[in-house]
């Protein structure tokens, strides 16, 4: 839930990254810190284990610049993919503005991209969130690599709804800031139906 | 844990005086507020050496984890969490369900001093919060940008 402080004039808007076990969530939040100007950056968070998997989540405070003199900062976070620890991700979703959700391009990943939107879908429902209403974007990642499905076959099995997808290489950093683009943008619009109704 | 989605200069005010009535009454060194969705609300002490976005964000998300371990155990909530160090400490509790009193505090005061204090300020902090999202925002000060907003207003904040 964007929250905004009218003393010092400041929107915050939380964005949650989402997706199956080493689809590069983390790796996206890391780019995005390594070419962040500083200024614009606070310290980048990760809770993860010894062999660097996500235990509870990464967090990383973006200060964007400001509209009409607000200062509009984006708070990211991953969510741990690994299948068991859904109870983190319940928590780690709740007052999220919008979802990026990373999917593994490998086709033997495939199935798993399918149960972990799933899981999107009914972690947000438990908050009483619809996935066909909030913002929310697919990013397509690790096209660089060999035996990929191809968009049109992936489109088929993860958006149906058609909603904005980005192709990806997340460790070269290709479609990391394309995909932070389209949800800053979406929330933002988002806020301003809501402004309007 | 609930959450409100703006905080006026008024309620800030308010809030910041009883939080500095706090850190005093409990010699502690900082003591922030902060929300469910770890945003902070407001602050009293020197909080210069600390990251006070960072430990925002992870203390509402170990707040979070504290319920939902309690809740697997059979109870509602734990009513507060303390954080020992070698010299210094972190007392998290929960403030009537809306947000998190944050206290950083050393060996100038004593947990019991903190303890004894965090009882009346959470509840006079609920009640401030309570008040001000019943009173909402002002005409004059609900300039939200929103309302205006172009595509190209977003895109500058990319360049």
């Amino acid at each position: 839930m964007s929250f905004i402080n009218y003393s010092s004039r400041e929107i915050n808007c939380k964005i949650v990254y989402y997706g199956p076990g080493l689809c590069g969530k983390t790796t996206n939040l890391n780019y995005v810190y390594q070419k962040t100007n500083p200024d614009n950056r606070g310290k980048m968070i990760s809770l993860a284990t010894e062999t660097e998997r996500t235990l509870f989540f990464d967090f990383l405070p973006l200060a964007l610049g400001s509209i009409r003199g607000f200062k509009v900062r984006f708070h990211l976070y991953t969510v741990p993919g690994q299948v068991f620890y859904d109870a983190s991700r319940k928590l780690i979703l709740r007052g999220a503005d919008g979802v990026v959700f990373v999917a593994d391009s490998q086709v033997d990943r495939l199935e798993a991209n399918v149960e972990s939107l799933e899981n999107l879908r009914q972690n947000l429902a438990e908050h009483g969130s619809d996935l066909d209403k909030i913002p929310f974007n697919i990013q397509y990642n690790k096209r660089d690599l060999p035996d990929i499905a191809s968009v049109e076959e992936m489109n088929g099995l993860l958006n149906p709804r058609g909603v904005p997808v980005v192709e990806a290489c997340a460790h070269t950093g290709e479609g990391v800031f394309d995909t932070l683009k389209d949800i800053a943008k979406q929330v933002i619009m988002e806020l301003k139906k809501k402004e309007n109704t | 844990m609930g959450s409100q989605n703006f905080i006026t200069a008024q309620v800030l005010e308010r809030v910041e005086e009883e939080l500095r009535g706090f850190r005093q009454a409990a010699k502690a060194r900082v003591a922030f507020l902060i929300d469910g969705n770890g945003q902070l609300l407001g602050q009293a002490g020197d909080a210069t050496k600390v990251d006070t976005t960072a430990i925002a964000a992870l203390t509402a998300s170990n707040m979070a984890a504290s319920k939902a371990i309690a809740e697997l155990v059979g109870e509602e909530k734990f009513g507060g969490v303390l954080h020992e160090g070698e010299d210094e400490h972190l007392h998290l509790s929960v403030v009537g369900g809306i947000a998190i009193l944050v206290v950083l505090f050393d060996a100038e005061t004593s947990i019991g001093l903190v303890r004894l204090r965090v009882k009346n300020t959470t509840k006079n902090l609920e009640a401030l919060l309570i008040q001000g999202a019943e009173e909402g925002v002002s005409e004059e000060e609900d300039l939200s940008p929103f309302a205006e907003i172009t595509e190209d207003d977003i895109d500058q904040l990319f360049l």
